[in-house]
């Protein structure tokens, strides 16, 4: 099962290989895993998705609360969160389907963030569902490339820092 | 510049002074100049290795002896890359240690400068945490929570690489009483409703068996060990690693278990019902095959790392914590009256079990077979080291054939007394780590227990051991063979002993006097007791005893990796 897990680490040079060599080490998955710093410059957060089932999931996050860099680390999965992720679309445009490439940008709530005679490049940002459904319909028209950012989730109560 | 302003170098070294460090173990270079011209003058204890796995090593010795870390000193590049070795084989065995790399300045870092080797980088997953100190302002921080770190929690090594620029940089002594490391708090206390629990389940069982690993003597709870299985009458077995953390000649003891475990151990843990994991992890060596180990069991584990914990056995009652102090809280609860009448129904069922337990101790008995004109058998000579030590000594091991027979023809009274790399399996390391040993109890009686495979792993820090006139006593078996790989290949290769063959050798007798040691043979088994015998007068200088031992013969039993525990090999 698909689990996003949030980690506080002490803002340090070397945290980010600390984790990763932890799970490439110990055979865990990372299947996105983006990083930035929090209110406190000296604490980052990481959102690391991971696959795997009980088991591998305690061990991942026994393993995580054991490195001298973590500070917290918090499965989302079980919680009440809000996860989001921005994708930028290049796609292949042309008179004809200008429109319709249009109208998808506007039911999605997407942005043309970026217009040459032969691509739009769309900006969105969503859960992984409401992007896996633009890239969909998107596809006919051709894609020439996807940037994706990995996850950002945070839990909806305020009892999270 | 203020005048008490000192250079990162003396000030590190004044902090190692402060940190209660007696002795370190290095060898210079470059990069450290600047700490050794300051230990040229400095009031601690500088031992100068031969190689500087070597001086892992023996940092490590002396911190299994002792139970304070172990400390290095090395140089950047091949000078930190060969500790590396030394660093894998005290993580996986929970030993306390900082090693101090020399660094290239900080302005060539990542440049392939001369003698740069990404340390950090190359140890990140071997030690327990690591630093680059790449501000003087740091350095008496990261010095403080390198110490911390490395003996508080579960133990390991941590490693601190520091460049050169930062060791001549100046600035005032400093140095905090206190760490502030609030991602890092280790549980000690065990939660006292999983204790509850635990000692409901062990009174309510009818054969439980405690199966104890080095965890206990990290935790110096040896004693509360022993009050523990003597009050409930429980028979105890130990790890490689948990060897002498339980009286090896107490009655409740059934020997080690495991892949070279007795058979009575084995058993014992095949039929029970409550097995009592205290500070061990279930490794492979120790399980064998996993899904039938202790299949009637429910099982207690205690130890102090959360990760051990339901790793690959599935465990009916978790206790993280100290297990000195989780120890002594169950068996407070028993002295409480916690039991009461469950308490002595339950010490009347246990009769047939220690019944049970005695008839298997007397099967199958760990034995060997000595003639008197025949070919000097291994166990011999070990049990030999036993009877003339009587019992009073500090064993280190190196690993094959040796290391099995020193577990169990030796029995180990007392914790901290049978040194031996267990997790990594690393040859090499238990002549430097008697050195080591030694130098912390120069008094003490230190044999080390050698394969003539491994003792030439590291066989140049005999120099070191001469230099330092520490009298370790090395008994080499010299089966002239890889013997654990060649009974391998006896057993499941067909005999075709591929490359396991090493009689080409030095003649280990001039070897030692080439060095300026005391070298000893014996070729017969009258021999070997006055062989030790000598050996035991030596007190200025190290000795090599080389016993030419049947090179064919076998350790046993033994459970075929895989195969449940109770499928034994038994001679
Ligand atoms: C550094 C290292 N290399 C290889 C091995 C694999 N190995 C395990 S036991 C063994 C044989 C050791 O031979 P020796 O030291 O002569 O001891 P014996 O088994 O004969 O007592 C070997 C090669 C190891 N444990 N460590």
């Amino acid at each position: 099962m698909r689990h996003t897990i949030s980690v506080l680490v002490s803002n340090e040079f070397g945290v980010l290989s600390r984790i990763s060599g932890l799970f490439s080490g110990r055979g865990f998955n990372i299947e996105s895993l983006s990083v930035a710093e929090t209110l406190d410059p000296l604490v980052s957060r990481m959102t690391i998705v991971t696959s795997g089932d009980d088991n591998i999931l305690e061990q991942i996050s026994k393993h995580l609360n054991k490195l001298i860099s973590v500070i917290k680390v918090q499965d989302f999965t079980s919680e009440d969160h809000i996860e989001r992720e921005l994708a930028l679309i290049k796609v292949s445009s042309n008179a004809a389907n200008r429109a319709e490439i249009l109208s998808i940008v506007d039911i999605f709530r997407a942005k043309v963030v970026d217009v040459s005679p032969k691509t739009y490049t769309v900006e969105i940002t969503g859960d992984e569902e409401k992007i896996g459904a633009i890239i969909e319909l998107m596809r006919p028209f051709g894609i020439k490339e996807i940037v994706r950012t990995g996850r950002a989730a945070m839990a909806r109560s305020l009892k999270q820092r | 510049m203020k005048k008490t302003e000192k250079t990162g170098a003396a000030i590190f070294i004044e902090c190692l002074i402060k940190e209660g460090v007696d002795t370190v173990f290095g060898f210079p270079g470059g990069a450290v100049l600047p700490i050794y011209d300051v230990l040229y003058d400095a009031p601690l204890n500088h031992i100068l290795v031969r190689h500087e796995q070597g001086a892992v090593h023996m940092a490590d010795g002396y911190a299994r002896a002792t139970g304070r870390p172990g400390v290095v000193i090395v140089t950047s590049g091949p000078g930190a890359t060969n500790t590396v070795t030394g660093i894998a084989t005290a993580y996986m065995d929970s030993i306390p240690m900082v090693v101090f790399t020399g660094q290239v300045p900080t302005a060539l870092i990542g440049n392939d400068a001369f003698q740069e080797a990404d340390i950090v980088g190359i140890t990140r997953p071997c030690t327990k945490h690591n630093y680059l100190v790449k501000d003087i302002k740091d350095l008496q921080r990261i010095i403080k929570e390198a110490f911390y770190i490395a003996t508080t929690g579960r133990p390991g090594p941590v490693l601190v690489d520091m460049p050169k620029d930062v060791l001549n940089a100046k600035t005032e002594l400093n140095y905090p009483d206190k760490v502030e490391l609030g991602s890092y708090q280790p549980t000690y206390k065990g939660h006292s409703g999983q204790i509850k629990k635990a000692m409901d389940l062990i009174l309510a069982s009818k054969r439980p068996v405690v199966y104890a690993g080095g965890g206990v003597i990290l935790s110096g709870a040896a004693e509360e060990l022993r009050h523990f299985a003597v009050k409930l009458g429980i028979p105890t077995t130990t790890t490689l690693m948990g060897l002498g953390g339980f009286p090896g000649t107490h009655p409740l003891f059934m020997g080690m278990l495991g892949m070279h475990g007795t058979y009575c151990a084995n058993m014992a843990v095949m039929n029970t019902d409550c097995l009592i994991a205290i500070g061990a992890r279930f490794d492979d060596r120790v399980t064998g095959k996993i899904d039938e180990f202790a299949p009637y069991a429910k099982i207690i584990h205690v130890d102090i790392d959360p990760t051990s914990i339901s790793k690959n056995v599935k465990v009916d009652v978790p206790i993280v914590g100290d297990v000195k102090g989780v120890l002594k809280e169950m068996t407070r609860g028993m002295s409480l009256g916690g039991g009461g009448g469950a308490f002595n129904s339950y010490k009347k069922e246990l009769e047939g079990w220690h019944k049970q337990v005695n008839a298997w101790a007397n099967t199958h008995t760990l034995s060997y077979k000595q003639d008197a004109g025949g070919k000097i058998k291994p166990q011999f000579v070990v049990e030999k080291i036993y009877e003339a030590t009587k019992g009073d000594a500090i064993i280190t091991t190196e690993v094959g054939q040796n290391q099995m027979w020193a577990a169990q023809f030796f029995k180990y009274d007392r914790p901290r007394t049978f040194l031996t790399s267990g997790g990594l399996g690393t040859m090499g390391f238990g002549f430097p780590a008697a050195i080591g040993a030694q130098i912390a109890f120069p008094k003490k009686t230190v044999f080390g227990i050698a394969g003539d495979g491994s003792i030439q792993m590291n066989i140049q820090e005999l120099a070191t051991a001469v230099q330092y006139k520490v009298p370790v006593k090395i008994a080499i078996l010299n089966n002239m063979m890889l013997g654990m790989v060649r009974q391998w290949q006896e057993f499941f290769y067909d005999k075709r002993y591929s490359h396991t063959c090493v009689s080409v050798a030095p003649d280990f007798v001039k070897l030692a006097e080439a060095y300026g040691a005391v070298g000893l043979r014996a070729t017969r088994p009258g021999e070997v007791v006055p062989v030790i015998k000598e050996a035991m007068k030596v007190k200025d200088r190290p000795v090599i005893m080389d016993f030419k031992v049947d090179p064919f013969e076998n350790v046993y039993p033994m459970v075929p990796s895989g195969q449940p525990l109770n499928k034994m090999l038994i001679v």
